[in-house]
Formats: structure tokens, C-alpha cells, sequence
């Protein structure tokens, strides 16, 4: 009788002190199948998610290296563009001796690619500049590059650009750019230069140019 | 232009100056540059040798120059060995003055002059002497003083011109223009230079580009256009401080071609602008009150000149189709047609200038595509062609409205020659590398 007394009160001994927290007892992990290939699964898992965070690395550095290479390419055609349509806006007007009006023809079209330009480009202003070749009086050709300029600045005006997006000043014979006293550099010196003093960094081509 | 008489000398020919009245040579319609003076018709004028110093050669060299230049005279030169001297010495071996000079006049009459000018030494080493001397009267006509200074010095020249001015006005009544100066345009910059063409100095600043020019009718002042970026302002310059300050008015807007009335009140120019190219004016004198003269609506109007009464403004306008004379009243009325014109065939006319006596206006004016200097009478309106080969432009009037300064590009670059309208003498004044827009000053007071 005693020992089994005893025994039970060790049995509830045990299962006091395990109920009470105390310092549990470690029971090795009795190795089973299961959990070995769980173990494994687990440890693939992990090399998985890793490679995934590499490549997911990777993928995002292609990407932003593929976005900083088309945003080189698009910066790239844009300035060739822009270097284009500057080109274009440079096209001089030529007048005949003595005359201020716009001539029909290569002249007129010159002046219609300038109003598709500035209308597909809000930001741009010109000056136009007219200028006259050496012969007639040095004081008159003032007032004739006067005119010139404003007979272009008439005719963008007239197709539907804004006043206040050109400014008009005359060189009179002061700055040739042919020399030379023939008619071929007469005839070149005579014209309407066209600069642009606004909202030329960036151009874009009009389009059907 | 001189003449060599030893030739005739020996000969025993006597080639007489002209006895015809000095103030009234003849003048030649349709005179054309190139073809020479009417000889025989003007006075002889000998200019005598003398002590040689530095400075009295000098003057004596000036001194011929400025009255051949004044186109009143046969000019009379002595072969060139100086043991030919007809010298006048108005002091005595002791450098004391001597007042009764011997003067051969009959000698100088044989040798075709009516007048005679020595440049003697003074009473004191402080003064020289300009005499003129009446040859046919056989007595001396003027003294003038010419005050003893470095030969090298700036003034010293200007001094002798002053005299040969003092001579022509001795003999014809008319002062000379020798102490006047051209201003002209040159690679850009503005210059300046004495009529015989010595002194040539630089007016505008370094840098700068100066435009067309003209003189204040003080002689020590000048208004010229600095042009910069398609703009144009006036400046006003001292030639005595060296300094210009800027119209105001002008600082903006393309401002050219300005003029000065003749009491100095008031300069009129032209403004080149987008609304429109007009003549405008603005008060020097009380330096203010900037007014618009021409109002041209569909037309220009440009290149101002005054009148020398100051009430009338001679200008340019394409009102009429082309370029044409036009003159108004000083306050932009009454403006109508001066020079006229044939519409659709006359050529342009351009850079008109008044003449300073009133009598005629000068310009030039398109003949078979090339400019033409020419005159026209402002009473009778009759127009006058002095120019026929190549292109000749921009002319400005000397004081006594018988010289004209203009641009020619005869030698092929454009240079400032100068032509006599009585005689149709030319002259060419400037050697530079190209020369445009020149401007005729008044005669330049001590």
C-alpha cells in the first residue's frame, strides 16, 4: 500500500511540477520520415526564395537599366529632332532689290514649315531680322530691312501665329554673309533671318514633316 | 593745280593770269567728275618763298595746298631750286622789322599772278606773318597773324588753315574752307579728319559700331548713331572733353541720321521701327521734348537736313512709290514734293544735304542703276547731275556750298572724294580700307 502511495504521489508529482511550468523536461525529436522531408522541403524552399530575390534583383536592374537606355535613346532623338526643326526655323526669305514683299513659291513655303513649326511648339518666339544687299543707300537699307522683317512677320501673323510671339529688327547692309558685288551675293545678302529667342531647347517635329 | 612756267619762261611767252573779278567765275552747266577745270578764267595766285624754318615751310607748304584746294586760283609755282626764291624779308639783318618791303610785283605780274602770299617772320619770335598782296594794285591787301608754335603740334595746322582761309576771303570775299573737317564711317567706327586730309583720328570707341554722323554747328560737337544688336542710339560727343553721353530718347529703337538745325536748338534723325520709320526731333536745348515730325501711315520717312534758316527739314519718303525729295516746314506742316521727279522713270533719291548758303540742296539719285551725285537749285527747282561714272553717293556740302564731300567707289573701294561744283574739280580725300556716310563740318573756330 505504501508504494503505491508513493508511486502516485511521484506520478503527481511529476505531473504537478510539469503543470506548473517548471523547467520542462527536452524530449528529443524522435526522427520520422515525415519530418525529413519536411526539413528538406524547407531548406529547398529557402534556396528557392532566395534565388527568386536574386532574380527578382536582377529583373529590376534590367528593368531600370532597359528604362535609362530608352530614355537615352528618346533624349537622343528628341535633340537630333529638335537640332532638326532648329535647322529648319534657320531657312532664310530672299527678296527682290528693292522689294519687301514675300514672294510666291520656295519663299512662301518657307514661311508655311516655320507656322506648322511654331504651332506645334507653343513655347517658341522668333525675332526676324531683314537684311539688304550694298547697293542703295546705306541710311535707306535700314528702313527697307525694316520692312523686309516685317513682311515676314505679316504673313506668319496672317497664318494664324500670335503677334506676340515674333520681334522684328533690320540689320539694313550691316552684316552681309556673301562678299562680293555680283548679283549672287547681292542676291543672297537680301533676305530675312530667323533666330529664335524663346522655347528653342526642345523642339518637336509637326506633324505629316 | 599748278602750272610750270620756267618752260615759258625761257620762251619769253607770258601766260597772264585771268583779270576777270575773282567773285564771279563762270559756272559750267552739266559738268561731268573726271573732266578737268576751266583754266585761264581764275586768278593767278603766286605763293612766295621765304626764310626756311621748320615752321615757316610748313605753313608755306599748307598754305599752298589749302589754296589749290580752294579751287579759287591758279596756283603758280616757282621751278623748285630754291635760288629762284622771290623772298620778301620784312626784317632786316638784325632780325629788327623793316617796314618798307620791297615787292616785285612786276616780276610776279610777268609770271601770271594777280595775287601774292608770303608767310614771313614776325616782329618777335612770338608771331608769324600771312601777307597777301594785290599785284595789279601793287600794294599789299591783308595781314594775318599766325602765332608761332611747334609745327608738330595739333593746333599748329588748323592755326595755317585758318590763315589760308583769311587769304581766300582776302582776295574773293568769301572766307576758305581749309579749317573745316570731314567726319566719316570706316570698317565700323567713326573718324575724323582735317580737309587737306591730315589728322585722321578715331572718334568712336573701340568696339563700337558707329552710323551716319553729323556736325553741331559749333564745330567742337558732333551727334553720330552707335549701332548695336538691330538697335541705334545717339550720341552726343565733345571733341574738346573727348566725351558723349546719349540723346535721350534714343537709347531704344533703331536711331539714325541725325542733323542739327543751325542755331544748335534742335537734332532731327530718323527712327527705324517696327510701327514705322519716321522723322522725329528732339529740343538740344532745353534737352528734352522728343517729337515725331512725319506721320507716314503706309509709307517711310527718312534722312533729314536742315535748312540754314532752321525753318524747313528737307527729307526723304517713299510716299511716292520708290525714294524721293520731299521737303516740310521745322515742325512737320506742309510737307510736299521738293525735288522733282518723272513717277516710274526717275530713279530713287537719297541722302539729301542743304547747302549752307540756302541755294541748293545736294543728293544723289539712281541713273542706270548706279547713284549719281547731284544738285538742285531750291528756287527754281532746276536739277543738276555732276557725277556720270560709277557709283558716287552719301554727298555732304563744305560751308561754302560750292565744295561737296561724297562717296566713290572709282578706285574700287569706297572712298570720301571731294568735288568742286563750280569747276568740277575732284579730289580724292581718304585712303582707308573702305569709307562711307562723311559729314562736312562747319569752319572750325579758334
Amino acid at each position: 500500500m505504501k508504494a503505491k502511495l508513493v508511486a502516485a504521489l511521484g506520478i503527481a508529482a511529476v505531473v504537478v511540477a510539469a503543470a506548473c511550468g517548471g523547467q520542462p523536461e527536452e524530449v528529443a525529436p524522435q526522427p520520422d520520415p515525415d519530418s525529413i522531408a519536411r526539413a528538406e522541403q524547407d531548406r529547398l524552399d529557402s534556396i528557392a526564395r532566395a534565388q527568386a530575390i536574386q532574380d527578382s534583383i536582377r529583373r529590376a536592374q534590367a528593368e531600370q537599366e532597359r528604362i535609362s537606355r530608352e530614355r537615352e535613346e528618346a533624349a537622343r532623338r528628341e535633340a537630333a529632332i529638335t537640332a532638326e526643326v532648329r535647322q529648319m526655323l534657320a531657312g532664310v526669305i530672299n527678296f527682290e532689290f528693292d522689294k519687301s514683299n514675300v514672294r510666291e513659291g520656295h519663299d512662301t513655303s518657307v514661311l508655311q514649315q516655320k507656322v506648322s513649326i511654331l504651332q506645334a511648339n507653343s513655347a517658341l518666339r522668333l525675332e526676324i531680322a531683314g537684311h539688304c544687299d550694298e547697293r542703295g543707300s546705306d541710311e535707306y537699307n535700314m528702313a527697307l530691312g525694316m520692312r523686309r522683317a516685317n513682311a515676314a512677320k505679316q504673313w506668319l501673323v496672317d497664318h494664324g501665329i500670335s503677334e506676340s510671339r515674333l520681334t522684328v529688327r533690320s540689320m539694313g547692309e550691316e552684316r552681309p554673309t556673301a562678299m562680293g558685288s555680283n548679283e549672287d551675293a547681292w542676291e543672297q545678302n537680301r533676305r530675312d533671318e530667323f533666330a529664335i529667342t524663346a522655347g528653342g531647347d526642345r523642339l518637336v517635329m509637326p506633324s505629316g514633316m | 593745280m599748278t602750272r610750270r612756267l620756267a618752260l615759258v619762261l625761257l620762251s619769253g611767252l607770258l601766260l597772264p593770269g585771268s583779270l576777270a573779278h575773282a567773285q564771279d567765275p563762270p559756272i559750267e552747266q552739266g559738268v561731268r567728275i573726271g573732266i578737268t577745270y576751266t583754266p585761264g578764267l581764275r586768278p593767278g595766285m603766286l605763293v612766295l618763298g621765304g626764310p626756311h624754318t621748320e615752321l615757316l615751310d610748313s605753313a608755306r607748304a599748307i598754305l599752298q595746298r589749302d589754296l589749290d584746294y580752294s579751287d579759287h586760283f591758279e596756283i603758280i609755282a616757282l621751278p623748285s631750286s630754291d635760288d629762284l626764291v622771290l623772298g620778301i624779308t620784312a626784317t632786316d639783318d638784325a632780325g629788327a622789322p623793316v617796314d618798307d618791303v620791297y615787292v616785285n610785283y612786276s616780276l610776279y605780274s610777268a609770271l601770271g599772278a594777280d595775287y601774292a602770299v608770303a608767310v614771313l617772320p614776325g616782329a618777335d619770335s612770338l608771331e608769324h606773318v600771312v601777307a597777301v598782296y594785290d599785284v595789279k594794285g601793287e600794294s599789299e591787301r591783308r595781314r594775318v597773324r599766325l602765332a608761332a608754335m611747334d609745327p608738330l603740334s595739333q593746333e599748329f595746322r588748323m592755326a595755317v588753315h585758318r590763315a589760308s582761309d583769311v587769304v581766300v576771303e582776302a582776295v574773293t570775299g568769301v572766307p576758305g574752307i581749309a579749317a573745316t573737317r570731314l567726319l566719316f564711317i570706316s570698317r565700323g567706327s567713326l573718324y575724323r579728319i582735317d580737309a587737306d586730309g591730315a589728322n585722321q583720328i578715331q572718334v568712336s570707341q573701340p568696339g563700337a559700331t558707329a552710323f551716319s554722323s553729323t556736325w553741331h554747328p559749333d564745330g567742337t560737337r558732333a551727334v553720330y548713331s552707335e549701332l548695336e544688336q538691330g538697335w541705334g542710339k545717339l550720341i552726343l560727343h565733345d571733341f574738346i572733353s573727348g566725351t558723349g553721353r546719349v540723346i535721350p530718347g534714343t537709347e531704344e529703337q533703331l536711331n539714325i541720321s541725325p542733323t542739327i538745325s543751325p542755331d544748335g536748338g534742335m537734332v532731327a534723325f530718323t527712327r527705324i521701327a517696327e510701327e514705322a520709320n519716321e522723322v522725329y526731333r528732339y529740343n538740344l536745348a532745353r534737352d528734352c521734348c522728343l517729337e515725331r515730325l512725319t506721320v507716314g501711315r503706309f509709307s517711310d520717312n527718312l534722312s533729314p537736313t536742315f535748312s540754314p534758316d532752321g525753318r524747313q527739314i528737307a527729307f526723304v519718303t517713299t510716299r511716292a512709290g520708290g525714294t524721293q525729295i520731299y521737303v516740310m516746314s521745322a515742325d512737320g506742316t506742309g510737307q510736299e514734293l521738293f525735288a522733282p521727279f518723272d513717277y516710274g522713270v526717275t530713279g530713287n533719291s537719297n541722302a539729301p544735304d542743304w547747302s549752307p548758303d540756302g541755294i541748293n540742296i545736294t543728293f544723289h539719285r539712281v541713273v542706270a542703276g548706279s547713284p549719281q551725285i547731284f544738285i538742285m537749285e531750291t528756287r527754281s527747282r532746276v536739277v543738276q547731275q555732276l557725277s556720270s561714272a560709277g557709283r558716287n553717293e552719301d554727298p555732304t556740302w563744305a560751308p561754302d556750298g560750292r565744295h561737296l564731300a561724297f562717296i566713290s567707289g572709282r578706285t574700287g573701294r569706297r572712298q570720301v572724294w571731294v568735288i568742286d561744283v563750280e569747276t568740277g574739280r575732284v579730289r580724292q580725300l581718304t585712303r582707308v580700307g573702305e569709307a562711307r556716310l562723311p559729314a562736312w563740318s562747319p569752319r572750325i573756330r579758334e
